[in-house]
């Protein structure tokens, strides 16, 4: 009596149809990249040895290592940190615990919008105009970190108010109804509850700043530095500007060198990623409420 | 005595909780006050060259950027508009359909682990920086295009628009994923209800639905396809050409400005032309970014 008729059987087949043509487009999308990471990973990886890793560039980077573009990138990720995160947590605070629905909150979200859009070479020429030349700090670390910090500023502002956001209301009216302040509430019961979505979110901008070029290029960041910086005024050689360097700008460099360089990239780059990833899954399967 | 001081110690906690109120809502501000600084501060470079030498009619009409030519300098940036244009409309014939497909085929094909693993493989493919695709298309793709068009040159519009495309697919996909399922379940079980199949559901009615935010998730596409400079810069030839085919190289905006404010002395003409040019990348994006604002505020409002 519920045998499949034919009409049902063509029905599956074009619905089967369907999912395979879906499923085609998605495997074209992805799969493409992960033979070219896999490419990377061939080439490159035989290149990535300590000494690589550790040495300083010598004859004109065409041979000797990357340590110092290695150090500069974690200095400039590290101080970005430092002017983004607390700057960033307290937008997402404002926004989630004390914001009206007002003109002015609307303007603050459209501007973190637009913050994120805002192509990276014109944060560079920003980080130029403002901190190179008007506040005077030359091409420094400063002046690259504080570009690097304001560019990767809506990351954070959108992952801590995300994860404000996700405790439950009636935490803060519990707090609030035994007589704590507004901040006592924040700081006692929001923040704990929430400060492992903001460390996704920090971890996500340590991989976003880690692999930026444009912005750094004319605030701080140099093609050859002989020496490691000593202080934040000065300049430093960093990992992907050296990229850029030896891939297209330097001759005689052997040919699997910029593939050593692609590759620690993707992999400071997809390791901060899959932390956070990881981190958000491990999150969601032990949440309370 | 003991009341009054349990009455200061509250006292003190409120003066705090406005202080800290105060310092909350400086942050909150800071990124209205960045973007505003970033329009100022671009815009004061530009000054100078904006009234003393810059002519908008040779701006959009000329094809000539030879901002260091010593006799006759001029600033025409008509070819790196179409350079720009013509890269980002490749990338888009590239991105659109598959992340819309990819989109589709996650939202509403792919159940438990496959789905989740390819939201993670999505997630992670955003996340590799616009240097290492610009060596890519320097590398592997322009050695594809050579050996399978026969063409001298790989490095063009296509390898340029093949991999802002490949850069851009992932995000496009995660935002129209989002729009997906942001469409209510109840819909899915009405359509199948009345006996639709799967793909007359997903074409009748989950896709009408999503349609809003499916156009914001190609508009910020397009808006990332505009700005990327570094693989735009690697991977297009960087050459003043008004593209005839997909096998020219051009020269985009944001490229310019990285290739070129290196070598500028601070002040000149060629310094403020760049500052110009960003200065007009920063208005275009602001458009783009305002309208998927507003197209995706329309789903709400609905």
């Amino acid at each position: 009596m519920f045998a499949a008729t034919d009409r049902n059987r063509t029905n599956d087949r074009i619905q089967r149809r369907y999912r395979n043509v879906f499923l085609g487009m998605t495997l074209l999308l992805v799969l493409p990249v992960l033979i070219i990471l896999g490419l990377l990973v061939v080439r490159g990886g035989p290149v990535l040895t300590a000494e690589f890793l550790f040495e300083f560039p010598k004859s004109g980077m065409t041979a000797g290592g990357i340590f110092p573009a290695f150090l500069g990138t974690i200095i400039l990720v590290t101080m970005g940190l430092v002017f983004s995160v607390p700057l960033g947590i307290a937008a997402a605070i404002y926004l989630s615990e004390y914001a009206p629905d007002n003109w002015l909150t609307r303007s603050i979200n459209l501007a973190i919008i637009n913050l994120a859009g805002v192509p990276s070479i014109v944060h560079a020429l920003f980080g130029v105009g403002a901190f190179v030349i008007f506040f005077g700090f030359g091409t420094s670390i400063l002046a690259a970190s504080l570009t690097l910090a304001i560019m990767a500023l809506p990351v954070v502002i959108v992952a801590t108010r995300e994860s404000l956001q996700a405790v439950p209301h009636a935490f803060r009216e519990a707090c609030w109804a035994m007589g704590a302040t507004r901040w006592q509430t924040i700081r006692r019961v929001v923040l704990p509850n929430s400060v492992s979505g903001i460390l996704t979110g920090v971890i996500l901008e340590v991989s976003r700043t880690a692999g930026e070029t444009a912005p750094i290029m004319f605030t701080g960041a140099a093609f050859f530095v002989p020496f490691l910086p000593q202080t934040i005024f000065d300049k430093t050689m960093a990992l992907s500007l050296h990229l850029f360097v030896i891939s297209t700008q330097v001759p005689g460099v052997p040919e699997d060198f910029p593939y050593g360089v692609a590759l620690l990239l993707i992999i400071i780059v997809l390791s901060m990623n899959a932390l956070s990833i990881g981190f958000r899954t491990w999150l969601r399967g032990r949440k309370k409420w | 005595m003991r009341a009054s001081l349990s009455t200061d110690r509250i006292d003190r906690a409120w003066i705090v909780d406005r202080i800290v109120q105060v310092l909350m809502f400086l942050g909150g501000i800071s990124a209205v006050v960045f973007i505003v600084g970033i329009f100022v501060f671009i815009t004061r470079e530009a000054l100078q060259f904006v009234f003393s030498r810059f002519d908008v009619v040779e701006f959009f009409t000329s094809i000539r950027w030879a901002p260091t030519s010593t006799n006759n300098a001029t600033y025409g940036a008509l070819a790196l508009m179409v350079g720009t244009a013509s890269v980002t409309g490749v990338a888009m014939l590239v991105a659109i359909p598959f992340s819309l497909g990819a989109a589709v085929y996650i939202s509403e094909f792919a159940t438990g682990r496959s789905r989740e693993t390819l939201k993670v493989l999505v997630e992670l493919l955003a996340a590799i920086p616009s240097v290492v695709w610009g060596f890519i298309g320097l590398t592997i793709v322009n050695g594809l295009i050579i050996d399978v068009f026969d063409v001298p040159i790989g490095l063009n519009v296509l390898n340029a628009g093949i991999i802002l495309g490949l850069m851009a697919a992932p995000i496009m996909t995660t935002i129209a994923e989002d729009a997906l399922k942001a469409v209510p379940d109840r819909y899915r079980e009405a359509a199948e209800a009345m006996g639709a199949t799967r793909w007359q559901m997903i074409r009748r009615v989950v896709l009408p639905a999503a349609k809003n935010g499916l156009v914001s998730a190609v508009l910020l596409g397009v808006g990332r396809g505009f700005g990327e400079t570094m693989a735009v810069l690697m991977a297009s030839g960087h050459s003043i050409n008004l593209p005839t085919s997909p096998f020219d190289s051009v020269r985009a905006l944001t490229a310019t400005i990285a290739a070129e404010l290196g070598e500028t002395a601070v002040g000149s003409d060629h310094y403020g032309a760049l500052f110009t040019l960003g200065l007009f990348l920063f208005l275009i994006t602001f458009l783009i970014n305002l309208t998927a604002d507003v197209v995706v505020r329309g789903i709400r409002n609905s």
